[in-house]
């Protein structure tokens, strides 16, 4: 039985390691920490998380280093006679104090960042975002442009169970019409839900916030680079959870004026394709050929 | 187990065969009813675990439909939390508080053999919503409104299996704080007492504070669904958030009740293994009170992407942070047990150094969680996903797995096999890494939880995750074998046991006899 168990682990290993072969430098991505960050707050939060990370390693050395030293130091089989020693108020006093102090150092730049990002005045843009079972839709309460964004045809074919088609580069991360800001800008989201709670989040821009039915929440962003962000929902919402992704277009101001001309100009569908392809999108779908339309 | 002592009939089980376990009011009997459950509650939940580990090896989707996956991960957490782990601690507390305290018995030994008999239709019932229309729930176990409120004819269900499940463990506490309190042996003084009898004294208070706010917030639900009343929907004035903080409030609590215990067994087990006395035994009881207070001031900590003013999150994440230093003091008092010991390395002192080490590991992403800023974005993904396992499988379980080990000579009477042990510990320790740890990387990469898909970026360390679950799960299989094989025969068991171990339930005999310390001993 433990022989034919060894056997089946060592099969599952060997089918892993070919998978991890096969999967390809297309899928590899060995990211062991936060991403980049597109915002100046972003930056912020993850040097935040990289402070806590180095505390933790250096009082995981000091701990896991004293452990080590007792488990080969103090051994029964090498003789070692145990001491009786049961309190010492002084070692007590100071792992106590010494955690203290460190919370509180870590505190104070966290609370600073805190209070940074829960500042939503002085915006420049205001998108209402409102989540849905299962897609998003945004109202530039500035502009009078209102629009769904659903996942891509190429991920909503590939997902299908048993489906087998090819999954592209930016499966379940592509959506047909992607939410446009304009760089440098200050954008305040207003999230609610129409239906169950649902969670915007964009990775690179350091956002995650509920969009909760009933509720307005606010948040912002500023993104310091153009370019193409990606994330997901990320509040379990039901069946179709894993299948309702934010793109975020973040172009130049011209670039974005023209957007919103082509949305508010009166329906002229060339204008809109016009401003649709000015929009530089690498749309996966049109890559991986699947032409769903 | 006790068949073997020749003693008169009333020293035995007072029926046999089935109506003696559906009888019983025997702590031993009752133990071990609660300790078997809980095993086969752990396979089951673990069956589940591997159902989503498989369909989460490559992207796409092949196994399950995205329904049943959320199924799954619901069902995954409410069978183990409730089936698996706290029946765990209820079942060792049942054996080792009276033996440990000196007592004859529970305090309240019918209501014990009903706490323990609820259980199982609770769990055959909530099983049962697999088979309804619409299937089990899938809005999470944190079962958040307006999402469970969709699920289909089991919800009323599995609101009915979550009342008995609080009902039990409110019996339980119940019974374990009267035991504690009243029927210690004559001499043993409250800082007279086990760290395990300690901890769970705390525990049953915890239970007693939290789970009837459970059982308000799924009544709140019930009736909402068929009632007419709006307590969590919007559109009658009622706010899906208020749920949550009551969710918490009652949840946050309930995680130190799956850990606290686990405390105690570790603070009985290294003392042993190391031969000596347990450093800072006041500090420690100190500590795990101080737990417990600040476990009742931190619950929004699980909400701080919900829309909360900036200084309620400074609140929760200052009173977060500072759970830190007692859960600090606890694990330096361990290593200072250890310092300047004499230690040998049992089967169950493997698991308890494995806890130490993993447990802080998940204790570190717990304290970098409490950063509001950092915590947004590791909010929802498999960050937290790693944070909790870290603290419930190498932390909980393997507390619960020590203890086992410690204490089964002088439930069966028979040594367990040590080799078998030593293997058990070896490859669940290597695998539960294999399988948490990449986990980290996922979320700080940025892939959410409770997704049956994902993007091709994830691809690596979810297969790595998978392999490790495998082998993780696989390896349990060699600790059912070794208990059937201890239950069955082997090596003797002294009546220590244990190199000199501390405590009382080290002067019965190997077996326990049924009955035990039916004239009080002196402490």
């Amino acid at each position: 039985m433990n022989r034919s168990k060894a056997h089946g682990r060592w099969l599952f290993l060997g089918i892993a390691a070919a998978a991890l072969a096969t999967a390809g430098p297309a899928a590899a991505d060995w990211a062991l920490d936060f991403p980049a960050s597109a915002t100046e707050l972003g930056n912020k939060v993850r040097g935040l998380h990289h402070l806590a990370l180095i505390i933790c390693v250096v009082m995981g050395i000091v701990v896991f280093g004293a452990l080590g030293y007792s488990l080969v130091k103090f051994r029964k089989s090498q003789g070692a006679q145990a001491a009786k020693f049961s309190h010492s108020t002084k070692a007590e006093i100071i792992w106590t104090v010494i955690p203290v102090l460190i919370l509180v150092g870590l505190a104070i730049p966290t609370a600073r960042v805190l209070v940074e990002m829960e500042d939503t005045q002085a915006a420049d843009l205001r998108v209402k975002v409102t989540g849905y079972q299962w897609k998003w839709r945004y109202e530039y309460l500035d502009h009078g442009i209102s629009f769904f964004s659903n996942i891509d045809d190429a991920s909503n074919a590939a997902s299908i169970r048993g489906a087998g088609l090819e999954l592209h580069e930016h499966y379940l991360r592509d959506v047909d019409k992607p939410m446009v800001v304009p760089v440098g800008k200050k954008v305040k989201l207003q999230l609610t839900s129409n239906d169950v709670i649902h969670a915007w989040w964009v990775p690179e821009f350091y956002v995650k916030r509920d969009a909760v039915p009933g509720t307005i929440n606010e948040t912002w962003f500023k993104a310091e680079e153009t370019g193409t962000f990606r994330g997901q929902c990320a509040e379990l919402c039901g069946r179709g959870h894993g299948f309702m992704p934010i793109v975020v277009e973040v172009v130049s101001q011209d670039e974005f004026d023209a957007w919103v001309a082509g949305l508010t100009a009166p329906a002229e569908p060339e204008a809109e394709a016009a401003a649709a392809a000015s929009i530089s999108r690498t749309s996966a779908a049109a890559a991986s050929g699947a032409g769903a339309r | 187990m006790s068949d073997t002592t020749h003693e008169e009939h009333h020293d035995g089980p007072h029926a046999s065969g089935i109506w003696r376990w559906l009888t019983t009011t025997n702590h031993k009997d009752i133990g071990t009813l609660y300790l078997v459950f809980s095993l086969i509650m752990f396979l089951v939940g673990g069956t589940m675990a591997l159902i989503i580990r498989t369909e989460l090896f490559q992207p796409g989707l092949q196994l399950v439909d995205p329904h049943f996956f959320n199924q799954m991960t619901t069902m995954h957490a409410l069978v183990m939390i409730f089936g698996a782990l706290m029946p765990a601690f209820v079942g060792l507390a049942n054996w080792q508080i009276p033996l440990m305290v000196g007592a004859p018995d529970m305090a309240l030994p019918r209501m014990n053999n009903w706490s323990f008999w609820i259980l199982p239709p609770a769990f055959l019932l909530l099983l049962a919503t697999l088979f309804m229309p619409g299937g089990a729930p899938a809005g999470g176990w944190t079962l958040y409104p307006p999402l469970i409120l969709q699920t289909g004819d089991a919800f009323p269900f599995v609101v009915f299996s979550l009342h008995m499940l609080g009902a039990s463990s409110i019996l339980g506490a119940i019974n374990i704080i009267v035991t504690i309190t009243n029927m210690r042996a004559p001499g043993m003084g409250f800082m007279k007492m086990p760290l395990f009898v300690w901890t769970w004294l705390i525990t049953a208070y915890l239970l007693i504070g939290a789970m009837p706010v459970l059982a308000g917030a799924i009544t709140m639900l019930l009736t909402d669904r068929y009632f007419d009343t709006s307590f969590f929907l919007a559109a009658g004035g009622g706010d899906p958030v208020m749920f949550q903080h009551i969710f918490w409030f009652f949840g946050h609590p309930e995680v130190y009740i799956l850990i606290l215990p686990a405390f105690g067994i570790i603070s009985q087990v290294i003392p042993t293994f190391s031969r000596k006395p347990l450093f800072g035994y006041v500090s420690m009881v100190i500590a795990t009170s101080a737990i417990a207070f600040l476990s009742y001031v931190v619950w929004a900590h699980h909400m701080f992407t919900v829309g909360m003013p900036a200084a309620g999150m400074l609140f929760f994440m200052i009173t977060t942070m500072f759970i830190a230093v007692p859960t600090g003091v606890k694990i330096f008092n361990w290593l200072a047990t250890m310092w300047r010991g004499s230690i040998s390395f049992e089967t169950p002192m493997l698991f308890a150094i494995a806890f130490v080490i993993l447990f802080t590991i998940g204790g570190f992403s717990g304290l970098m969680l409490a950063l509001v800023p950092a915590d947004i974005e590791y909010h929802d993904t498999y960050f937290v996903v790693a944070h909790f396992h870290y603290v419930l499988v190498p932390g909980a379980i393997f507390g619960v797995i020590a203890g086992v080990y410690y204490w089964l000579p002088k439930w069966t009477g028979h040594m367990y096999d040590e080799t078998l042990g030593k293997w058990h510990f070896w490859l669940s320790t290597i695998f539960v890494n294999i399988l948490f740890f990449p986990q980290h990387f996922l979320g700080l990469a940025s892939m959410p939880r409770r997704i049956p898909d994902y993007s091709i970026q994830f691809t690596e360390f979810n297969m790595i995750s998978t392999v490790g679950a495998f082998g993780f799960g696989l390896s349990q299989l060699l600790f059912v074998w070794m208990l059937v094989k201890c239950v069955k025969g082997g090596e003797k068991a002294s009546t220590e046991v244990w190199d000199d171990p501390d405590g009382l339930e080290w002067t019965v005999p190997s077996p326990a006899p049924y009955h035990t310390f039916e004239t009080a001993p002196k402490v």
